[in-house]
């Protein structure tokens, strides 16, 4: 297996917002504001970015398609990433 | 039975089987040793082409580089040499010892060159136990004495994969469960199928392959290896060390499904998480959107509420400023902390209505507590709030008769005395 193939494969699949990071920010959004020591406009400021992010999510999980790939192995033992429907 | 009864048995025995008339055959003959042993191999692989053995395993050895297997068969009485060829010696899945008792299944022959009667082996079982459970068994105590299964080497899986890699078969119902399952669940992920075969010859070095394959790519963050039900010899590759190993080696975390709830191979031992099967390992690999949605609306629900309470204190503390400062401070001032409320009441109506569909009436409750908390709106709606020279007035214990009581009105403020209390009925 070529060291370059392994890297294509990697960088294929960098791009893609982390949907537990955003969970993560929505907690600590709520847990900052709940602690009552932001100013009002950081509040406000969180408070837009907290609902954002609920909504981006909950569209993400509401459209969200299963991504489906393929592994096989060339003929010169290369491995070969293919996407593949469902 | 005794000696002599022994004796008269095998005499029949052998003219049974034609011995004694062919031994007489070369009566008083000379013959020349290669001839004599030649005949007698001839005989004994005429008579003995397929016999079952039963002995104890002594002298064992593994020839190398031939791979070839040469050990002594023995019981009480007596003993016999035998070997075993390394082709058939590949197909033995559990190790042989010194001191094993077994059942060898071959033919007898002669050894020309020494005159050795020998014992050619095909097949070797163990006595008492099937041989696949006597090789599970020494595969799982040698792996568990190298620390292969132990509790600290096992990763934990992560809470949200991003990306799923499953190792198993196209064919079969297992493949197609775990996708179904995954889309269903949680298809916010990348699902990556490395086809492998998972029974047969090859298929444990398949399945190996493609673990390290993974392990190098490094394009996935768990891993779920395995198979749908079939018979002990069906699921036997999960059982092989080159599959354990490879599991163990691996840095991803490993989920192992394996045929039904009641199997269990090695691969279940070294993984990080045994699955009872294939659909088991997709329902605990991710977690259900739908429990991901309440949390999401329980958080956003969290955030308004704290909003909802900075707000209200914001209030709390304009009213104490008004009350205080009404007569010294220009009412610009008083205006301007009004506008504020009003202006943050407008920004959270805005973001508000964007809410969360599903919590559109929990929105509308927000909407209309917000509102009302607003001093401006109340005022608007021909209600007042009352000054006294002792601060707010919100009983008629709070100010004496004769006193100065200011009526604070959505546009001024009305100068009066108090002449009068009546307290309500």
């Amino acid at each position: 297996m070529g060291k370059s193939n392994s890297k294509a494969v990697m960088e294929k699949t960098a791009s893609e917002p982390d949907f537990e990071k955003s969970l993560k920010r929505l907690e600590d959004i709520v847990e900052t504001l709940e602690g009552g020591n932001s100013s009002l406009d950081d509040s406000i400021r969180l408070y837009e970015e907290g609902m954002a992010l609920a909504k981006s999510c909950s569209i993400r999980l509401s459209d969200a398609k299963l991504k489906l790939k393929k592994i096989q192995k060339s003929s010169g033992g290369d491995l070969e990433e293919t996407d593949i429907e469902e | 039975m005794s000696r002599p009864q022994r004796e008269i048995a095998e005499a029949q025995r052998d003219r049974d089987l034609g011995l004694f008339d062919r031994r007489n055959a070369y009566d008083e003959q000379v013959l020349k040793v290669g001839d004599l042993t030649r005949l007698i191999k001839e005989v004994l692989e005429g008579s003995f082409a397929s016999v079952i053995v039963e002995g104890e395993i002594s002298n064992f050895k593994r020839h190398m580089p031939s791979g070839h297997l040469y050990f002594t068969l023995k019981d009480e009485q007596a003993q016999v040499r035998a070997v075993m060829w390394r082709s058939d010696a590949a197909r033995v899945r559990f190790d042989i010892s010194d001191g094993m008792k077994v059942l060898v299944k071959g033919r007898i022959s002669v050894y020309e060159p020494r005159g050795d009667l020998q014992l050619y082996a095909a097949s070797i079982q163990p006595a008492g136990q099937g041989a696949l459970q006597l090789a599970f068994e020494q595969l799982k105590k040698k792996l568990e004495s190298e620390g292969l299964f132990a509790e600290e080497h096992k990763k934990p899986l992560p809470y949200l994969p991003k990306r799923i890699g499953v190792v198993t078969s196209l064919e079969g119902a297992a493949v197609r469960d775990i996708i179904s399952i995954i889309a269903r669940r949680f298809p916010v992920v990348e699902l990556t199928i490395y086809p492998v075969k998972v029974q047969g010859d090859g298929a444990a070095e398949e399945i190996a392959g493609a673990i390290r394959d993974f392990d190098t790519l490094g394009n996935v963050d768990v891993l779920i290896v395995g198979r749908g039900g079939g018979s002990l010899e069906d699921l036997w590759a999960f059982n092989e060390e080159v599959v354990a190993r490879a599991i163990y080696d691996c840095t991803i975390p490993v989920i192992s499904a394996v045929g039904h709830q009641v199997d269990f191979t090695i691969s279940d031992f070294v993984a990080d998480v045994r699955a009872a099967t294939p659909s088991a390992a997709a329902e605990l690999v991710v977690p259900d959107r739908f429990e991901i949605q309440d949390t999401l609306r329980t958080l956003s629900r969290d955030i308004t509420k704290a909003i909802e309470q900075l707000l209200g204190q914001l209030q709390l503390r304009i009213d104490r400023l008004t009350s205080h400062y009404a007569l010294q401070q220009p009412a610009s001032m008083i205006d301007q902390k009004l506008q504020l409320v009003d202006e943050l009441t407008r920004r959270l109506d805005t973001h508000l209505v964007h809410y969360l569909e599903s919590s559109s009436q929990q929105l509308s409750a927000v909407k209309a507590h917000l509102n009302a908390l607003g001093p401006q709106q109340v005022l608007k709606r021909g209600y007042a709030f009352v000054q006294g020279p002792h601060g707010i007035v919100s009983s008629i214990d709070n100010i004496n008769l004769e006193e100065m009581a200011m009526i604070h009105l959505t546009d001024g403020i009305l100068n009066t005395i108090v002449k009068g209390k009546h307290g309500k009925e």
